[in-house]
C-alpha cells in the first residue's frame, strides 16, 4: 500500500515507530500531487523544497517520534488562512502576489503539534460560493468525476484529501463550505461550534459566521486534527475559553440511548432520490447500532437561505473594503485615489464577489438598513431558537448534506440563486452557531459519486457528534471507498 | 435686528493609554513613520481586533466626571467609508449604544459667573493613520491609526465664542486632572470641530448649521466662531440663506471656507462589529473607576498644606483650578523649596497668564522649569531681581532658566574681587552716605548697596556685597 493513502492515524503509527520519516511522508505526497494534481487542480500553491526543509527539521528534532499530535504529517491549507512567508490570496486577483507576514492562529497550532505546512488549496474567491468555480484560478475537479465540481468553497482540501493529494487539510465553512465539499468529495468535514476555533489569520468573508474546521479520511483523524485547532485565543474576542475535551477518547462510547432528531423540514421535494435513500439508509444504520430516532422541527429553515445572503454579504461588504490598493495586494492606478479603488477593486474582485459586496452594502444602506439587515438579525435568532428547542429532545441532529450530489462544471454557474439553493442545509448551522460534520454514506449508482451524511449538535458538543459520525462510519465501508484517477 | 449664536462642539480626545484601542502597538508621537504597526492596524487579511480595556476605563472614568449615565451595555460598531488613512476602510466607533450618555461641563463667564454645557455623550473608536503629500506622490504614516479616540459631542449650548473657549478650557482641566488625556493640541491629542448657527433673538428655532473644521488650538476656535457668526449673521442680513455645509478654518487667513455641500453627506452603514463583544460594564468597573476620580479641592487642600508646608491661604489658590494643582505638583516635586514655588505661581506666573490671556495649560513654561528656577536663587546663581528678568523670557521663549542665564550673562557675581571695585567705587562716588553711615545712620548702607548693584548692573550677590560695604566702612 502506497504510503499517501494513510489515514493520519495510521501515519503517526509508522512516524511513531520511526518506520517512516516526515521527509518520506511529504515525499510521498509531493509524488502524488505531482502525478494527479495536473487533472484535478486542487493546489494553487507548492513549494516542495520548503515543505521539504521542514519535514527534515522535524525529522532531526526527533518530533516525528515523540508524542506530538501531528509530528511529520503534513498539512493543506485553504488559500483563505495566513502561513507566515506564503502567499495568501484567497484564489482573488487582488490579492495576487501577497505573502503572509504572520501566521495564523491555527498555523501556530499545527506548527506546534509538529505539523508540515505542505501547501495551498484552490477556493471560491474570498470563500463565496459552492463549486471553486469562482476561484481566478480555475476550478478544482470532482475526483469521483472530473467533469464535475468538487463543491465549495474548501473545494481544493476536500479534494486534495479525497484524492489521497493531502492526509489532511484545513478549510473554512461559512454556510457549508467545509461540509458540502467533503459531502460531494466523500470525504470527512467538520465545521466547529462559532468560538471554538479561532478565526485569527483567517481572511474573514462574514466574521459572524466563519469558523475554520479540518478535512480529513476517517471521523477518527477529525477528533486527532480537532483536538490540535481548538482552544482559546486572546487575539479573537470571540473564540470562547472553555476548556478542549480529548475528542479522540470520546470516539468509542457508541450511540446506544442516543436520541437522534431528524428535522421534517429537511426531507424535502425535490432532493435526490438517491440522496434521500442513502440517509435514510443510515439513519436505520444508526437506529440498528442503539439510536433512538425521534422527529423535530426547525420551523424557521424556509427562511436560512434569505437570513444568509443578507448577514453573510453585508458583513462582507465590509470585511472586503480593506482591499483597496493602497497597503498590500494588486493595485491599478488611477486619476486620484477614488479612481484608484475603483479600478483596482474593479480588476481585482470576480463577479461573484461583487455581486455580494453590492448585495451586501444594499442591506446596509440607509432606509433599507432595518427591512433587511436588521429583520435578518431577528430571524437568524428564530432559527438559533428552533436548533435550541430540537436539542431539549435530542443530542443530534441528523439531515443530508447537501440535497444533491457533485453537479456538472458550468451547470449553475448562470443561475446564482440555484447554486445557493445547494447550501440549504449546511447554512442554518452556521446562523446557529452550532457544529456540525459530514461524513460519506453512500453512492448514487452511476456516475458513481458521494453521498454526504450531516450530524449536527448543540454547542461546544463535537463530542457527541463526533462519536455518532465515528459509530457510523466504523459500521460502513463508505470512508475506504477511494476514486480511481 | 439682533441674532444670537447657537454652538456645539465635537471634540476627539486621543486617551492616555500604552496601547492603541484594538492591539497591542505602543501609541508614540513622534516616531519614524510606520514603525509603531501590526497586521492589526495596519489592516492586513485576517487580523483581529481586540479591545483595550485601559481605554474603556479612561471613558467611563471621563463620564464620571461629567456626570454622564455610563452605560451598563454597549458596543462597537462600524462606520464604513473609504479614505486612506482608514486601514481597513471602517472604522470601528460606537453608534447607538456609547459607553456615556448625557453629561454636563461647568463652564466660568466673565465676573463669577458660570454655566452648565450639556453633554449628549462620550464614545470610544479608533484614531485614523496620517496622511503625507508630496510633489507627485501621497504617503501614510498608520503609527497613528487604532490609537484609542474619545469622542465627546456638546449639546448646542453656546452662545459666543467665549463660552466655546471656556468650555474647551474646562473640558481639557477636567481630561488633565482625570490624567485622561494630555490634550496636547499641537500632538493632535485634542482636537475640535463645531457646529455653529445664527438666529435673530427671541426665536426657538436653530438656524441652518455649518460645520467648521481645522480649528488647531482653543484660542484657534474662538477666532474661528467670532468669524463664522459674523459671517453668517451679515449674510442673513443681506438677506441671504445659510446652507448647511462643511467649512474650513485657515487660521492664516482668518477666515472659513467651503469644503464639501449637503450633497455630499455620508451614507456610513454602521452596523454592529461582529468581531468584538459587546462590552458589560459591570458593578466592579464602575466602582474602580470611581476610586479613580482626581481628588475633592477641600481634600487637596488639606494635603498641599501637610505636604509642602503651605500656608492655608496659598493652598487655597493653588487648588482653585485643577489644572493649576497639577502644575503646582509637578513643580514642587522637583523643588527643595515648594514654599518658594507657590510664591511665584501666585504672584508672577498668575500675573502673567492674567496679562497674556491665557491659561496654565497653555503656558511655555514647563513646571519643572520653575522649579529649576527656585533651585537657581536657592543656590545664590541668580539674585531674586535677576530671575524676574529670567522668569518673564522664561514666559515668553519657553526656553530652561538656565539657559536663559547661560545666554545673556545673567550669573550672579560672587567673585569677591570684581564686587570690591565696585563698592570702593560707590563708596568715593557717594561721601555723603558714608559720613551718615559713620554719623550712626546704619540704613545709609542700604543706599550703597543699591549704587553697587546698579554698577553690576544688578548681577552682585547682594548678601556679598552687604558684607563687603561694612568691612569697608568699618575698617576705616
Amino acid at each position: 500500500m502506497s504510503l499517501y493513502t494513510l489515514t493520519v492515524h495510521e501515519l503517526r503509527a509508522k512516524l511513531r515507530r520511526g518506520e517512516v520519516s516526515a521527509r518520506e511522508a511529504t515525499q510521498a505526497l509531493l509524488d502524488r500531487i505531482r502525478t494527479v494534481d495536473s487533472k484535478l487542480k486542487a493546489y494553487l500553491w507548492l513549494n516542495p523544497e520548503d515543505a521539504l526543509a521542514q519535514a527534515d527539521a522535524i525529522d532531526r528534532s526527533g518530533i516525528a517520534k515523540n508524542g506530538k499530535l501531528l509530528g511529520g504529517v503534513p498539512i493543506a491549507i485553504k488559500d483563505v488562512i495566513n502561513v507566515d512567508g506564503q502567499p495568501c490570496a484567497c484564489a482573488s486577483k487582488i490579492l495576487k502576489g501577497h505573502t503572509s507576514v504572520y501566521d495564523a492562529f491555527v498555523v501556530q497550532r499545527l506548527r506546534q503539534a509538529g505539523a508540515v505546512l505542505l501547501g495551498r488549496t484552490n477556493m471560491d474567491e474570498f470563500a463565496m460560493g459552492s463549486s471553486t468555480e469562482n476561484s481566478s484560478w480555475g476550478v478544482t475537479r470532482n475526483p469521483w468525476d472530473l467533469e464535475r465540481i468538487p463543491g465549495g468553497s474548501s473545494g481544493g482540501s476536500a479534494a486534495a484529501v479525497a484524492a489521497d493529494e493531502a492526509f489532511a487539510a484545513l478549510g473554512s465553512d461559512t454556510g457549508g463550505s467545509i461540509r458540502q465539499p467533503a459531502s460531494l468529495c466523500g470525504c470527512v468535514g467538520l465545521k466547529p461550534t462559532y468560538g471554538r476555533v479561532s478565526r485569527y489569520g483567517l481572511v474573514a468573508f462574514a466574521s459572524s459566521l466563519d469558523q475554520i474546521g479540518p478535512f480529513t479520511k476517517t471521523v477518527a483523524d477529525t477528533a486527532l486534527m480537532l483536538r490540535v485547532l481548538a482552544g482559546h485565543d486572546q487575539n479573537d474576542s470571540t473564540s470562547v475559553p472553555q476548556s478542549v475535551p480529548n475528542y479522540t477518547a470520546a470516539l468509542g462510547k457508541g450511540v446506544k440511548g442516543l436520541r437522534i432528531g431528524l428535522p421534517k423540514e429537511y426531507f424535502i421535494e425535490g432532493m435526490d432520490r438517491e440522496v434521500e435513500a442513502a440517509v435514510r439508509a443510515a439513519i436505520q444504520k444508526l437506529q440498528g447500532l442503539g439510536a433512538d430516532v425521534v422527529e423535530i422541527s426547525l420551523p424557521h429553515t424556509d427562511y436560512a437561505v434569505a437570513v444568509y445572503y443578507l448577514i453573510a454579504t453585508a458583513e462582507a461588504s465590509a470585511n472586503l473594503a480593506r482591499f483597496d490598493g493602497v497597503r498590500y495586494g494588486a493595485r491599478v492606478t488611477g486619476e486620484d485615489v477614488i479612481d484608484m479603488y475603483g479600478k483596482t477593486r474593479g480588476a481585482g474582485f470576480g463577479p461573484e464577489v461583487k455581486r455580494r459586496i453590492i448585495l451586501g452594502t444594499y442591506a446596509l444602506s440607509a432606509g433599507y438598513y432595518d427591512a433587511y439587515y436588521l429583520r435578518a438579525q431577528k430571524v437568524r435568532t428564530l432559527i438559533r431558537q428552533d436548533f435550541e428547542k430540537a436539542f431539549e429532545k435530542c443530542d443530534v441532529v441528523v439531515t443530508p448534506t447537501s440535497p444533491e450530489v457533485a453537479f456538472r462544471i458550468g451547470e449553475k454557474a448562470d443561475d446564482p440563486l440555484k447554486m445557493y439553493l445547494s447550501d440549504i442545509f449546511t447554512i442554518s448551522v452556521n446562523l446557529a452557531g452550532i457544529c456540525g460534520v459530514s461524513l460519506p454514506c453512500g453512492f448514487t449508482a452511476s456516475p458513481r459519486l458521494p453521498i454526504g451524511l450531516q450530524v449536527l449538535g448543540k454547542p461546544f458538543d463535537e463530542e457527541t457528534v463526533l462519536r455518532v459520525a465515528h459509530a457510523y462510519e466504523q459500521a460502513t465501508e463508505w470512508h475506504k471507498q477511494r476514486p480511481s484517477l | 435686528m439682533q441674532y444670537e449664536a447657537v454652538i456645539g462642539l465635537e471634540v476627539h480626545v486621543q486617551l492616555k493609554t500604552k496601547s492603541k484601542m484594538f492591539c497591542g502597538c505602543a501609541v508614540e508621537f513622534g516616531a519614524e513613520p510606520n514603525t509603531r504597526v501590526c497586521p492589526v492596524c495596519l489592516g492586513y487579511p485576517g487580523a483581529l481586533p481586540v479591545m483595550n480595556e485601559d481605554a474603556v476605563r479612561k471613558t467611563i472614568l471621563t463620564g464620571l466626571m461629567i456626570g454622564s449615565d455610563v452605560a451598563r451595555f454597549s458596543k462597537w460598531d462600524r462606520k464604513n467609508y473609504f479614505y486612506p488613512d482608514m486601514p481597513k476602510n471602517y472604522q470601528i466607533s460606537q453608534y447607538d449604544l456609547p459607553l456615556c450618555l448625557r453629561g454636563a461641563v461647568e463652564i466660568k463667564l466673565e465676573g463669577s459667573q458660570t454655566k452648565s454645557v450639556g453633554v449628549t455623550r462620550a464614545h470610544l473608536e479608533e484614531d485614523v493613520a496620517k496622511n503625507f503629500h508630496f510633489d507627485t506622490t501621497s504617503g501614510v504614516d498608520f503609527n497613528r491609526a487604532g490609537t484609542p479616540l474619545m469622542e465627546i459631542v456638546s449639546e448646542p449650548d453656546m452662545r459666543s465664542p467665549d463660552e466655546a473657549f471656556a468650555y474647551l478650557t474646562a473640558l481639557k482641566e477636567i481630561l488633565i486632572s482625570g490624567g485622561i488625556s494630555d490634550c496636547d493640541m499641537e500632538k493632535g491629542q485634542l482636537r475640535c470641530d463645531s457646529n455653529v448657527s445664527v438666529r435673530p433673538v427671541g426665536q426657538k428655532e436653530f438656524g441652518e448649521k455649518v460645520e467648521i473644521k481645522n480649528m488647531n488650538t482653543i484660542s484657534g476656535v474662538r477666532r474661528a466662531l467670532a468669524y463664522e457668526i459674523q459671517r453668517q449673521t451679515a449674510a442673513l442680513q443681506k438677506g441671504e440663506a445659510i446652507s448647511q455645509e462643511t467649512r474650513r478654518w485657515d487660521d492664516a487667513a482668518g477666515k472659513t471656507f467651503v469644503m464639501r455641500t449637503k450633497e455630499y453627506a455620508h451614507d456610513y452603514r454602521y452596523f454592529p462589529e461582529p468581531d468584538l463583544m459587546p462590552v458589560a460594564i459591570s458593578d466592579e468597573m464602575l466602582a474602580a473607576a470611581r476610586r479613580l476620580l482626581p481628588e475633592l479641592p477641600e481634600a487637596k487642600r488639606q494635603r498641599f498644606i501637610k505636604q509642602y508646608g503651605l500656608p492655608e491661604y496659598d493652598a487655597s489658590v493653588l487648588v482653585a483650578e485643577a489644572t493649576l494643582a497639577v502644575f503646582y505638583e509637578q513643580a514642587a516635586q522637583a523643588s527643595k523649596n515648594p514654599k518658594a514655588v507657590a510664591n511665584w505661581m501666585m504672584t508672577d506666573l498668575l500675573g502673567k497668564l492674567g496679562e497674556a490671556k491665557t491659561t496654565i495649560m497653555e503656558c511655555s513654561i514647563k513646571p519643572e522649569q520653575l522649579a529649576e528656577l527656585v533651585s537657581l536663587i536657592d543656590s545664590g546663581q541668580i539674585s531674586g531681581k535677576i530671575a524676574k528678568e529670567v522668569f518673564a523670557e522664561m514666559f515668553h521663549s519657553g526656553k530652561s532658566p538656565a539657559a536663559i542665564v547661560t545666554e545673556k550673562g545673567l550669573v550672579q557675581v560672587s567673585d569677591t574681587g570684581a564686587l570690591e571695585s565696585f563698592v570702593e567705587e560707590a563708596i568715593a562716588k557717594n561721601p555723603k552716605s558714608v559720613a551718615d553711615f559713620r554719623a550712626g545712620n546704619a540704613a545709609a548702607i542700604n543706599f550703597l548697596k543699591g549704587q553697587v548693584m546698579k554698577l553690576s548692573k544688578g548681577k552682585a550677590n547682594p548678601q556679598l556685597v552687604g558684607e563687603l560695604l561694612l568691612r569697608k566702612l568699618n575698617s576705616k
